[in-house]
């Protein structure tokens, strides 16, 4: 089917235990895709279902073109027939194989024809060279989640699968396994499906999310654009999160700040932030989140503060937050999506309503890689 | 020398028996066992049940159903003579069938604790390194599951080797042919003849005990061998 090229093609039915998974997406065939939600909203069962690990009532599933699931035409590869990779939310080594042997486990059950993936090259991306002759259980968790992603790789799959790869880490462990994840973004060509609850991961590395609810996908689109849609839950909990694209510009090495200058809204001039960061070589693309709560809002533009970046912006909705007595407002800074998680008082006291022009005052900045 | 040639033809025939008693029971407990950590069938209750009745049933009563079933009127006699193998009780292949029933649940609950210990979550995880089921299961769960194979064996071997009640219902007797060390002691001890008696029940004792004191002393203390 030419329609389905390079595209990643799933829909099905699902029914687990009493839950109804519904979902028809027609997803990227290149990039990270984000799997969002809550728990319960039917991510897993969605990624373990394109693993062949749970069976379809009825589905169809075809990964850049090689159908691995049409049950009206009695098409249903088990898993170990599926080219893909799959990374488990606890690393899931093998107990009785040190790394190296982990890593060959799949790469020799693969035809050499088709290994893509350097195994050199990988291991150093994911720092795990020097780990080789260990054994898992002397591993920190952080170490063994590396070797359980470069394990997956190992067998060049068609498609990555990944399944909340951080959440049984702690935030230590988690800050050290991102910058590999979005190296491997970045350098491997390998379409993702990443699942995950957190704002901030999506942020860093998805370049398309999809948000399921109850089973069903309630939205998609490119990572910025979703995840600062107010009618969305994730947006307005406590770590709501908004993802803007950026262009890293001049560095001030005096005071350690990095200048980005932010997409350029039409005619008008592009929004510019600093942050204290290390350098980062000149016109490269850069990813900025700005959690809603770091974002404060001014009817004027007040320079006497110690607060370095603030931005023109314009209020485009306003929805209460998952507190009742905090609201998360959208705001359209200069062509570049914001949130920001004010009280109600002071939401009421500013007087805002859609439309209005005012100043946000952005308290922290990070950049994404 | 204390032991008598026909003592010696005894612990011959009884370490034949309990090897081959321990390699079929292998073959045939792997499975059973793997379906018994595995399976949501509602069957799985009954048949938990039939594979521990050993456990608590007098060997005697298991014999003389398994004499019964071998015998020239029984099911598995009709079938054996049909295939024109003859009847099986008082032969020594009667025997290792005997020893295969009684000991069976000394090696299938060291099994099922073995793979229910491993989970489904390396075999999802081999499923997904391209490894077909069987693969896995020599990759991946055979090597997880050493120890519990090990325990299997030794008291699936251990067991066999310490039978009487079977072995007299559906062995008789027989020097050379069914006359395993149980059913020698028991004979010299009618015959009076303590002292070979003896040469043999101790002999008995320190083999046993040198076999549990390897089983224990290689488990770690989490452990538990049934």
């Amino acid at each position: 089917m030419p329609a389905d090229e390079a595209r990643i093609v799933l829909r099905a039915r699902v029914r687990h235990d009493d839950f109804l998974l519904d979902v028809d997406l027609s997803l990227p065939g290149r990039g990270v895709t984000g799997l969002f939600g809550h728990s319960g909203s039917g991510k897993t069962t969605c990624l373990r279902l394109m693993a062949g690990l749970i069976k379809a009532d009825s589905g169809y599933l075809c990964v850049n073109g090689d159908i691995w699931l049409d049950t009206d035409h009695r098409v249903d590869l088990p898993t170990h027939q599926r080219a893909l990779g799959y990374v488990f939310q606890e690393p899931s080594l093998f107990a009785h194989l040190n790394v190296l042997r982990n890593l060959q486990y799949g790469q020799k059950r693969v035809a050499a024809s088709e290994h893509r993936v350097d195994m050199a090259h990988m291991t150093a991306l994911l720092g795990i060279d020097h780990l080789l002759t260990r054994m898992p259980d002397s591993l920190s968790g952080g170490e063994r989640q590396r070797v359980g992603i470069a394990r997956a790789l190992a067998t060049s799959p068609r498609l990555l699968l990944m399944d909340e790869p951080l959440a049984a880490l702690d935030l230590k462990r988690k800050r050290e396994i991102l910058p590999y994840l979005q190296r491997l973004h970045d350098e491997l060509d390998i379409p993702v499906i990443y699942v995950s609850h957190s704002p901030d991961e999506m942020a860093r590395l998805a370049d398309h999310l999809v948000v399921l609810d109850a089973g069903r996908a309630v939205a998609r689109g490119p990572v910025a654009h979703t995840l600062a849609r107010l009618d969305l839950p994730a947006s307005r909990t406590d770590d709501a999160t908004a993802m803007i694209p950026a262009t890293a510009c001049e560095y001030d090495v005096q005071y350690g700040l990095l200048t980005v200058e932010l997409q350029a809204p039409e005619g008008g001039t592009p929004g510019r932030l600093r942050l204290v960061h290390p350098p980062v070589a000149p016109r490269s693309s850069v990813r900025l989140a700005v959690q809603a709560r770091d974002v404060s809002l001014a009817l004027h533009d007040q320079d006497a503060g110690s607060i370095l970046n603030r931005l023109a912006a314009r209020v485009q909705a306003i929805a209460p937050a998952e507190d009742p007595n905090h609201v998360i407002v959208r705001l359209d800074a200069a062509g570049s999506p914001l949130l920001a998680r004010i009280t109600r008082f002071s939401c009421d006291r500013l007087a805002l309503e859609p439309g209005m022009h005012l100043w946000a005052q952005i308290k922290a900045v990070s950049l994404l890689q | 020398m204390p032991l008598t040639s026909a003592d010696f033809a005894a612990i011959r025939l009884t370490l034949e028996l309990a090897s081959l008693t321990t390699v079929l029971l292998l073959i045939i407990g792997t499975p059973i066992a793997w379906w018994l950590a595995h399976t949501r069938s509602r069957l799985k209750g009954p048949v938990g049940a039939i594979v521990a009745l050993p456990l608590v049933l007098p060997p005697t009563v298991i014999g003389f159903y398994l004499l019964v079933a071998m015998g020239p009127n029984g099911f598995v006699g009709q079938a054996t003579q049909a295939l024109g193998l003859g009847t099986l009780p008082f032969t020594f292949a009667g025997l290792v069938v005997g020893s295969v029933f009684y000991s069976l649940p000394f090696v299938v609950q060291p099994l099922t604790n073995a793979f229910g210990a491993i989970g489904r979550r390396p075999l999802e995880a081999a499923a997904t390194l391209r490894a077909s089921p069987l693969d896995t299961f020599f990759s991946v769960v055979v090597p997880l599951a050493r120890p519990g194979f090990i325990t299997a064996a030794i008291l699936g071997f251990a067991h066999t080797v310490g039978e009487f009640g079977v072995v007299l219902m559906i062995g008789g007797n027989i020097p050379g042919k069914t006359r395993v060390v149980s059913t020698q002691i028991f004979d010299h001890v009618e015959a009076l003849e303590y002292a070979q008696a003896h040469w043999l029940a101790a002999g008995m004792v320190v083999f046993s005990f040198v076999i549990l004191l390897l089983l224990y002393s290689s488990r770690r203390a989490n452990h538990h061998v049934i």
